[in-house]
């Protein structure tokens, strides 16, 4: 059937067509540099955004985890400067760290499900909270300036961002890693299953006999695993956190995952679709940087542009289809 | 007052009327009967103009006071609903269409609103409203909030808008497929009168007897064909499900023999307490047994019968004790009662039952997932359940890739029959298993019953259906007011003996005590034997 192949080939042709105008705007977009930064810079919004396709495929949203971030890097950097005096070794004070950030990231979206599901707050609300929290004790614990990781470590930990196999930065092998996981997780297992279920109808679901409250809540949890492991790659990049850490990530995640096809009503997800989308999102700032026909300042208002056409795009088809 | 010739329609290139006649004169009530998917809906949806017609003549008399021409032809590309509703072609959907946040009065005016200056005039329509519902003999409240209201409530005010609407021409898609029976006869009355008006009423329903006592022509369609018009007195009930079906039905309900004297109880519950309600339940059930919930709508039933699979929280003071087979079990997640072998299946098979947007193995699998899943799941078990399911339950789709929302409702309520099998539960409790639903696909739904018992399975069927109740049960729980008023057995489950039960009339406490005891027994007994 034509039609459902447009829907789901949608932003893959897309994704082609802004990688042509990137060709012929300048002959530095080819350059291994470049593509090797593209990959990389978009996989901090492309985790996040694979653990949004759940939240919203399970008919949620979680606008938190751009301060999410923020919150993790700082408590991450805090944990690593101060075990720098009884720990010795900077691999064992580093591995600490990621597991503390995996813990917290956890935990966090525990709270925003537990909020959601037993509390019983619109989950919009509750994580519009949470974002507030989260940024605002980020910048409590750098008071009001930004928080730096100490050189020694920073010095080991940049290798997880700047490193390379095979050619690819780390950062791209973990992007990937975490969309095939995902991907299985969605398409492949009773949970996805699950969440395709309680997004498309929370009644069917709960008459199903599926633990509607345990799917919605551990797709937050997910959800904050996800954060965590972007901030875990994202801390030796600049090994520094302050208030303005991870700004508007939330609406690139969920950029992301709307122009890949999923719908934000819920019981619809794609994580290919998602990655897709991570990937155009960064592409076009990338491009935007190196044209001067369009301001770099412009670059919110291209990705706007985007994310409303792609949205027109797929209602379109959806109607026809229906 | 409307005469349609050789009307048809398509769909894409699928046509699915094809040339249909009739003439709706003044004042009659003209029955349309068909099984489902004949194209009932479809006929009403054109001459309602919610969907245009693809091609055909489509004649309707002025109202004369207006318009000089009489019997103007109608141009099919024009006719739409707005004009539909100006001319007094008024349709009322089988869902209902009202806003359930506004009042009554503020849902009749919709669209409609009488202004007095730029504020809305709300005395004039809360009176003229308290006017519509007097004609309808009918106290319901302008002011109150539609969520507020009963089902037949609802339908109230469906009738009162159309009054509003000043219609000619009342179209009654299924009214009574909500209602009980007291609320039919009020809408049998109020039906009688808008006639003597000279209002014309199209009427679509299932229910034959229905259709013998109150239709004055039919139009029979059996898939998208017209099959015939006939007057009314011409047609036995016998004679319209021939014409319907095309075929003679040998017996609508199959003989289910009664479960063995020493069968066992596969089921006790005692005294379980329904949030919401003071009073709480007990009842058995025993190994190949059906067991009937009647009641009226609104009495509990399924409220109750959701409290026990853990669909709902019971009561706060409830201290609901469940035995399966003997053993005492704590029931308070619906995946529970599942891994228990007790399945629910819910009524509301669009709101509830199936995830109408997506597909039908999906849907099929999605209550006993865990069977086609070691850590990922196995999509070719999957699918060969699924085509095994289509076979048994006698499933009919186009193809198999359509969406579940596309099926006629007795193929989704098959489907949904099938999912809940495919648990392999030993107790089902059926929820209105017919409701909506075509005769021979009844009929089906029924034999799958008998059979389900002859496999050894025990039954619970909830039904607004007087005789569905007695066709298929062995014992009669009759509720009234969130209590069941009396469990009848043999010669007491007849029509108006279970109405007595049902409208508190009569009330009998049987089960509580007995219970009660066998429940202090059974622990006593326990205790003995560690």
């Amino acid at each position: 059937m034509p039609k459902i192949d447009l829907k789901t080939a949608g932003p893959f042709i897309a994704l082609i067509a802004i990688f042509i105008i990137g060709i012929l705007v300048n002959d530095a977009f080819l350059s291994t540099g470049n593509i090797s930064n593209i990959l990389a810079r978009s996989s901090f919004i492309g985790i996040v955004a694979i653990g949004a396709t759940f939240v919203i495929t399970a008919g949620g949203i979680d606008l938190s985890v751009g301060s999410m971030a923020a919150f993790i890097s700082g408590c991450m950097i805090l944990l690593m400067n101060a075990l720098m005096d009884s720990i010795d070794s900077i691999v064992v004070i580093i591995f600490l760290a990621v597991l503390a950030s995996i813990g917290i990231g956890a935990l966090a979206g525990l709270i925003n499900g537990l909020l959601t599901t037993k509390a019983k707050i619109e989950a919009f609300i509750v994580t519009l909270g949470t974002m507030g929290i989260y940024r605002s004790l980020v910048t409590y614990m750098a008071d009001g300036g930004t928080l730096s990781l100490s050189f020694t470590i920073g010095d080991v930990y940049s290798e997880v961002y700047y490193g390379a196999f095979l050619g690819l930065p780390y950062p791209v092998w973990v992007f990937l890693a975490v969309a095939i996981i995902g991907y299985v997780l969605l398409n492949m297992t009773v949970f996805g299953r699950h969440c395709f279920a309680v997004g498309s109808n929370e009644s069917v679901a709960r008459y199903s006999a599926i633990h509607v409250d345990r799917v919605k809540t551990a797709t937050y949890m997910l959800q904050g695993v996800c954060v965590s492991i972007a901030t875990i790659i994202y801390v030796p990049r600049l090994g520094s956190a302050s208030g303005q850490t991870g700004i508007l990530w939330e609406l690139e995640a969920i950029a992301a995952v709307i122009i890949g096809g999923t719908m934000l009503k819920g019981g619809y997800g794609r994580i290919w679709g998602t990655v897709v989308g991570a990937l155009i999102l960064t592409l076009i700032g990338n491009i935007l940087n190196l044209t001067d026909a369009v301001s770099n300042y412009l670059n919110g208002a291209v990705q706007g542009i985007i994310v409303i056409v792609a949205v027109y795009l797929q209602r379109g088809a959806w109607r026809r289809g229906a | 007052m409307m005469s349609v010739v050789q009307l048809r329609k398509s769909f894409a290139d699928v046509e699915v009327l094809h040339g249909i006649d009739l003439d709706i004169r003044e004042g009659e009530v003209h029955a349309i009967l068909g099984e489902n998917g004949a194209g009932k809906s479809t006929l009403v949806k054109i001459l309602s103009g919610f969907e245009p017609a693809s091609s055909g003549e489509m004649k309707l008399l002025s109202s004369s006071a207006e318009n000089e021409n009489e019997g103007e032809l109608l141009k099919l590309e024009n006719w739409n609903n707005e004009i539909a509703e100006q001319s007094g072609v008024v349709l009322i959907h089988q869902e209902f269409n009202l806003a359930e946040q506004l009042s009554v009065s503020e849902n009749i005016f919709l669209g409609n609103e009488v202004r007095s200056g730029l504020f809305l005039n709300k005395k004039l329509m809360h009176d003229k409203s308290k006017e519509y519902f007097q004609v309808l003999h009918s106290d319901i409240d302008p002011d109150s909030k539609i969520h507020d209201l009963a089902v037949s409530a609802k339908q109230m005010v469906e009738l009162a808008k159309a009054q509003a609407k000043n219609a000619r021409l009342l179209i009654l898609d299924e009214p009574t497929a909500v209602l009980t029976q007291q609320e039919s006869k009020v809408l049998f009355e109020l039906i009688e009168r808008q006639k003597q008006q000279g209002v014309a009423i199209v009427y679509i329903s299932h229910k034959l007897d229905e259709i013998e006592q109150i239709a004055d022509s039919i139009t029979v369609l059996r898939d998208g064909e017209l099959i015939g018009n006939y007057p009314a007195h011409e047609l036995s009930k016998d004679d319209m499900v021939r014409l319907m079906v095309g075929r003679e039905l040998t017996s609508l309900f199959p003989v289910i023999p009664a479960p063995p004297a020493d069968a066992q109880e596969a089921l006790r519950v005692g005294d379980l307490g329904v949030s919401g309600t003071a009073g709480t339940s007990s009842f058995s059930l025993r190994r190949g047994e059906v067991l009937g919930f009647s009641g009226l709508v609104g009495s509990g039933r399924s409220a109750l019968l959701e409290t026990l699979v853990g669909l709902r929280k019971p009561s706060a003071s409830s201290k609901g004790q469940v035995f399966l087979n003997g053993n005492r079990v704590k029931l308070n997640h619906p995946a529970t009662s599942r891994d228990l072998g007790i399945a629910y299946l819910t009524k509301d098979r669009k709101g509830s039952g199936l995830l109408l947007d997506k597909g039908l193995s999906l849907n099929f699998s999605l209550f006993a997932l865990h069977k086609f899943s070691k850590v990922l799941l196995d999509n070719r078990k999957e699918e060969e359940a699924f085509a095994a399911a289509v076979d048994t339950f006698d499933i009919r789709m186009k193809d198999s890739s359509v969406t579940a929302g596309k099926l006629s409702g007795g193929n989704q309520q098959k489907l949904l029959l099938a999912k809940v099998m495919e648990a392999e539960p030993g107790i089902i409790i059926i929820d209105e298993p017919t409701r909506g639903i075509d005769i021979g696909t009844k009929s089906q739904i029924y034999h799958f019953i008998a059979e389900l018992v002859a496999a050894g399975h025990s039954i619970i069927v909830i039904s607004s259906d007087i005789t569905e109740i007695i066709g298929l049960s062995h014992r009669v729980a009759v509720m009234y007011h969130g209590d069941i008023s009396g469990i009848l057995e043999g010669e007491e489950i007849e029509e108006e003996e279970i109405m007595r039960y049902a409208t508190g009339l009569k009330a009998k406490v049987v089960e509580r005590g007995i219970v009660g005891r066998g429940v202090v027994e059974r622990e006593m007994a326990e205790k003995e034997t560690t």
